[in-house]
């Protein structure tokens, strides 16, 4: 946990439903859009860590669709949406909804930036309903795998 | 409760609030220094600081000549709290993204440019 400039950032807008993720990696711009859209890379990083990821569907091209489900001891938790565009090695914008909260849906656009020197910026935005459903599901921690992240925070709180 | 929750959201409503927020929370700071990085006056500044000490994200010393200002934390949790849990989800998800990504780089053998080496531990 060592990790200094490249820590994902993280700005909720007081104003707007959205929320955007950067990060950074150390590895080309291919590299990182291919992890996002071959379901074998998918599966290997997108679940939380203690939870399986099955993959219904994972079809990432412009009209495409995905589904999967992760499972824990306590329940299945499936997610679905459409691909609306995915422009090769820059570009995905694709619906998010959980099953589970069916009725409400985000938008989600995630650029990738290539930095020079084999390295990559991600920018994600997810564009919420209303501002009320952002913050819901900020504070739910989207109800599953935060377990291990309640306990480091709490360390961090405590300071 | 709420009304100070709507308050803390509309002060963070603005871009500079913000910033100034960023800045405080690694520091206290003066009114003029917290000016300096923007191209706005110190008067400008001190409204902005209002709006904060208004909403109880800050408070400024009294005794002291500077009046340094000072970012309350337990305010600031009501937001930051929720925020940093969701950012370490991601920070996680996006570290095994890191180790795949590494894998990646070997299985692909013939990358046009070179690599730096990975700068974390494996975690």
């Amino acid at each position: 946990m060592s990790t200094t400039t490249r820590e994902t950032t993280i700005t909720a807008a007081p104003d707007a439903p959205t929320v955007l993720i950067t990060r950074e990696f150390d590895a080309p711009r291919e590299n990182v859009f291919r992890a996002h859209v071959e379901p074998e890379l998918v599966k290997r990083w997108l679940g939380p860590r203690d939870l399986t990821m099955e993959i219904d569907t994972y079809d990432a091209r412009t009209g495409g669709s995905y589904r999967y489900t992760h499972r824990d001891k306590d329940g299945d938790y499936t997610f679905f949406g459409s691909f609306h565009e995915v422009r090769p090695a820059e570009r995905i914008v694709q619906t998010f909804t959980y099953e589970g909260f069916a009725d409400s849906v985000t938008l989600e656009t995630m650029t990738f930036i290539d930095l020079g020197d084999g390295r990559t910026r991600l920018e994600g935005t997810s564009l919420f309903e209303s501002i009320e459903a952002r913050d819901g599901m900020i504070a739910s921690g989207m109800e599953i795998g935060v377990n291990e992240g309640y306990e480091k925070l709490d360390e961090l709180l405590a300071e | 409760m709420d009304d100070q929750l709507s308050r803390v959201f509309s002060a963070l409503a603005d871009p500079t609030r913000r910033d100034m927020v960023a800045r405080l929370a690694v520091a206290d700071a003066g009114v003029n220094e917290l000016a300096e990085p923007y191209d706005v006056s110190v008067q400008a500044v001190s409204k902005h600081l209002k709006v904060l000490e208004d909403a109880g994200l800050v408070t400024r010393t009294r005794e002291a000549q500077r009046r340094p200002v000072h970012l309350e934390a337990e305010v600031f949790d009501l937001m930051t709290k929720w925020i940093e849990r969701y950012r370490r989800q991601a920070e996680e998800r996006y570290r095994r993204l890191d180790d795949v990504l590494a894998e990646m780089d070997t299985d692909s053998a013939a990358p046009t440019e070179p690599r730096r080496p990975r700068e974390r531990g494996a975690s």
